[in-house]
C-alpha cells in the first residue's frame, strides 16, 4: 500500500470515483487550472477536461443549486467550497433543497460538498470554522468527518456513492500533516465509527483533528485510554459509542467546534440516556468556547483544544 | 408558421380550465376547514404555467412553483392526487409529506418547488449544465415570480446560466405583486433588461395569452436547443386572488383588479375557441364533472399513517433520476423525443 497524505488521499478518491464512473464530476471556485486552493483537484482537468472539473462563478449557492438540479438529472456532482466557512452562503440550498426533498419528494439528492474545515493555522474567523453541527440538526443530510488518510480516501468514496447529500469535512490542518498507508483502487469505508485506539479506563471520543489530539494527549498516561473516532456524524454510530462507554465506564468527548449544540453534545446526550447505568463518572466534553475561531496564535490556542487541555481533563475524569 | 393545431388549442384551453376548476374546488375545500394550513392559488395566471409547459418536451425537466398548477396537469398528473395532496391524504403526491402545491410527480420530469422563491433557478440551472455535459438535446425550465428577482439565488443562477451557455429556459410569472409589495418597491429596473448584462436576451409577452407565452418559450427552448443559450420570459399577468387565501389584497387598487378581470386568459382562450366552432361550454362542464369526481374520490382517500412520520429522511439504494413526463403538444407527435443533433459536450 502506498503512503499518502491526507489530502493525497481525498485526490486520490475523486480521481478514482471520476475514472470508474462518468456520473461523476467535480466543481467549485477555482477547482480546474488551479487545481484548488489546497491542491485536492490538482491534475483533475488535465485528465477529465472542462466539462467534468468545472470552474465556477463565485456562487456557493449556485453551486449548491445546480448541483441538486444535476443530481436529479443523474448525474453525482462533488463540490468544494473554497472554505468550510463559505458554505454558510450555500446553507439555504443545502438545508432547504437538498436536505429535503427525498423526504417530501421521494426524489434522491446523490451529491457530496467537501468542505475543507477546521483552524489550527491563523486562518482567522472566516476560514477556520468548524460547522458539522449545522447539517447534524438539518434532516436529510450525511456529515462526514475522516481523520486518517485511509478513511479520508473510502468515506469519500463512500459519500460519491451514496444516494443522499453528504457533507464530508476534510480538515485543512490534517492535509499535509498526516500521512498513512492507504489501499489502491476503489472501497467505500462504512460510515460507522472506529477504534483508534482499545483502551479499558477511559473513552476519549473524537473526530477528524480532534483525533489525532487525543491520541498526542492519552498516548503517556498511566492509563488504558480508548480513542474513539467517530468518522461518520450522520448516521452517528451509537453501538460503537455505547459499547466503548460499557467497557470504560468514563467518557471525554473533544469538538473542535463551538462548544454548544457542538456533535459531542449530541454524543452526550445519547450517552446520558442509554448509558447512565454504566458511567462511573460525569460524561466530559472539552470543545471551542462559543467565540469566532481568532486570528493570532496565543488567541487560536486558547481557543481550539489543544492536547494539553485534552490530557488534563483525561486525568480529571481518571481520578473521579 | 402555424406551431399549434386545433386539437393543441383546444388541450390548452382544457388545461387551464382544469387548472381553475380544479383551484376553485379546493378553495372551497379550504374554506371548509377540509384542507390544512394555507391555500394558494394561480387564478387569472393560467396560461403561464400551461402555455409554457406546453412548449416542453418529455425529455425536459420543469420547476413549477405555487401558481403553476397547470405545469403539473400538462405533464400528466392525475387531478385525483392533486386534490388528495391539497387534503393531506396519503394518495396526494407527497402522500402528505408537503402541501398545496408543494409537489412534484418524479415520474413526470417534474422537480417539485421549496418556499424560497429563487432556489429552483438554480437548481434548473444545474439540470441544464448536466443536459449540456452529457451532450444531451435537452431544455430545463424554471418559473419564478417577480419578488423572486430580489434574491442572490435569482442573480447567480442568471449569471452562471449566461457564462456557461446553458439551455435553460427562465420564465418571470410578473403578476404585480409579491404578497402585498408593488413592483415599484421590488426592483429600480425590470427584470427583463436585466436578462442582456447576464448576456442572453429578455423577451416580454401577454401572460394571460396562452398562446403567446406557450411561441415564447418554444422560441426560447429552440434557442436553447440550439446552443444558444439561456432566456429570460417576462410574462406580465396579475395575481387576481390573494397571496394565500387568508390574504384580503387591501392593498391592491379595485380599479387595478377589474381592469385585469377583463383581460382574463381563460375567456380569451374561450373566444378563440368558440370562433373555431369548439363547444367550449360543453368542454368546461366535461372538466367541471370530471374535477368534481376527482374532488369525491379524494375526499374519500385515507389520511397518512403517523407511523411513516419519521421514515424516508434518506434515500437507500439507487438513485432514480426524475422520470419523463407528458408533452402532449402535437409538435412531438411522431418525433423523436430529441428533436435536435446533441450539441458538442464543452470541451
Amino acid at each position: 500500500m502506498p503512503a499518502m497524505t491526507y489530502l493525497e488521499a481525498i485526490s486520490d478518491a475523486l480521481r478514482e470515483e471520476m475514472r470508474a464512473d462518468e456520473r461523476v464530476f467535480a466543481m467549485g471556485e477555482d477547482v480546474g487550472a488551479l487545481g484548488g486552493a489546497f491542491k485536492v483537484t490538482d491534475g483533475l482537468v488535465e485528465e477529465f477536461g472542462e466539462a467534468r472539473v468545472i470552474d465556477t462563478p463565485l456562487a456557493e449557492a449556485a453551486i449548491v443549486g445546480t448541483a441538486v438540479g444535476a443530481a436529479v438529472v443523474g448525474m453525482r456532482p462533488v463540490c468544494e467550497m473554497q472554505f468550510a466557512d463559505f458554505v454558510a452562503c450555500g446553507f439555504d440550498q443545502l438545508v432547504n433543497v437538498a436536505g429535503k426533498t427525498h423526504y417530501r419528494l421521494g426524489v434522491a439528492v446523490p451529491l457530496v460538498v467537501r468542505l475543507p474545515s477546521g483552524g489550527g493555522f491563523s486562518g482567522g474567523p472566516f476560514h477556520s470554522q468548524s460547522p458539522e453541527a449545522w447539517f447534524m440538526h438539518a434532516p436529510g443530510i450525511k456529515v462526514l468527518a475522516p481523520s486518517t488518510p485511509a478513511d479520508a480516501k473510502g468515506l469519500l468514496i463512500a459519500a460519491i456513492r451514496d444516494p443522499n447529500p453528504v457533507v464530508y469535512l476534510e480538515h485543512k490542518h490534517l492535509y499535509r500533516r498526516i500521512k498513512g498507508e492507504v489501499p489502491k483502487g476503489t472501497y467505500a469505508t462504512p460510515m460507522t465509527a472506529r477504534v483508534a485506539r482499545e483502551g479499558t479506563d477511559l473513552t476519549v471520543i473524537a473526530y477528524g483533528a480532534m483525533v489525532h489530539a487525543a491520541l498526542d494527549a492519552t498516548e503517556d498516561l498511566d492509563a488504558s485510554v480508548e480513542v474513539l473516532d467517530l468518522r461518520s456524524l450522520v448516521p452517528l454510530d451509537a453501538d460503537a459509542i455505547l459499547a466503548s462507554v460499557a467497557k470504560t465506564s468514563k467518557v471525554l468527548i473533544v469538538d473542535e467546534a463551538n462548544e454548544t449544540c457542538a456533535a459531542g453534545a449530541q454524543v452526550a446526550a445519547l450517552i446520558a440516556e442509554r448509558a447512565f447505568e454504566q458511567l462511573d463518572g460525569p460524561i466530559r466534553r472539552v470543545a471551542s468556547p462559543d467565540v469566532p475561531i481568532p486570528f493570532s496564535p496565543p488567541l487560536e490556542q486558547a481557543v481550539i483544544p489543544t492536547v494539553n487541555r485534552i490530557r488534563d481533563a483525561c486525568r480529571d475524569l481518571l481520578d473521579y | 408558421m402555424e406551431w399549434l393545431s386545433r386539437a393543441d388549442r383546444v388541450e390548452l384551453l382544457r388545461a387551464m380550465l382544469m387548472m381553475r376548476a380544479i383551484e376553485a374546488r379546493a378553495l372551497v375545500l379550504y374554506r371548509q376547514g377540509r384542507v390544512p394550513g394555507s391555500f394558494y392559488d394561480g387564478f387569472g395566471q393560467e396560461a403561464v404555467s400551461v402555455g409554457a409547459a406546453f412548449a416542453m418536451g418529455p425529455r425536459d425537466r420543469l420547476c413549477p412553483l405555487h401558481r403553476d398548477l397547470g405545469a403539473h396537469l400538462v405533464r400528466g398528473v392525475d387531478p385525483v392526487r392533486i386534490l388528495a395532496q391539497y387534503l393531506g391524504r396519503a394518495s396526494g403526491v407527497t402522500g402528505g409529506r408537503d402541501g398545496n402545491v408543494h409537489f412534484g410527480d418524479p415520474a413526470s420530469g417534474v422537480m417539485g418547488m421549496v418556499s424560497m422563491l429563487p432556489d429552483m433557478m438554480c437548481v434548473a440551472t444545474g439540470m441544464a449544465m448536466a443536459f449540456k455535459l452529457r451532450g444531451e438535446a435537452r431544455v430545463a425550465l424554471s418559473w419564478f415570480g417577480d419578488g423572486a428577482t430580489s434574491r442572490g439565488d435569482f442573480h447567480e443562477a442568471m449569471n452562471w446560466a449566461g457564462v456557461q451557455r446553458l439551455p435553460v429556459v427562465f420564465v418571470l410569472e410578473n403578476n404585480q405583486f409579491a404578497y402585498s409589495t408593488p413592483l415599484a418597491k421590488q426592483f429600480a429596473v425590470g427584470p427583463v433588461e436585466r436578462a442582456r448584462v447576464y448576456g442572453f436576451p429578455g423577451v416580454s409577452v401577454d401572460g394571460n395569452d396562452v398562446e403567446a407565452v406557450f411561441e415564447a418559450v418554444r422560441a426560447a427552448r429552440e434557442r436553447a436547443l440550439a446552443g444558444e443559450g439561456p432566456t429570460l420570459v417576462e410574462a406580465v399577468t396579475m395575481r387576481m386572488h390573494g397571496h394565500a387565501a387568508h390574504d384580503d389584497m387591501r392593498y391592491v387598487p379595485p380599479e387595478l383588479l377589474a381592469a385585469w378581470a377583463g383581460r382574463d386568459p381563460i375567456e380569451r382562450q374561450e373566444r378563440r375557441m368558440a370562433a373555431q366552432g369548439v363547444d367550449v361550454e360543453a368542454l368546461r362542464a366535461e372538466v367541471d364533472e370530471e374535477v368534481a369526481a376527482a374532488a369525491e374520490e379524494a375526499l374519500a382517500a385515507p389520511m397518512p399513517d403517523p407511523a411513516d412520520a419519521a421514515r424516508d429522511a434518506f434515500a437507500h439504494g439507487e438513485a432514480e433520476p426524475l422520470g419523463d413526463g407528458r408533452a402532449p403538444w402535437s409538435g412531438f407527435a411522431g418525433e423523436p423525443a430529441v428533436a435536435h443533433p446533441a450539441p458538442e459536450p464543452t470541451a
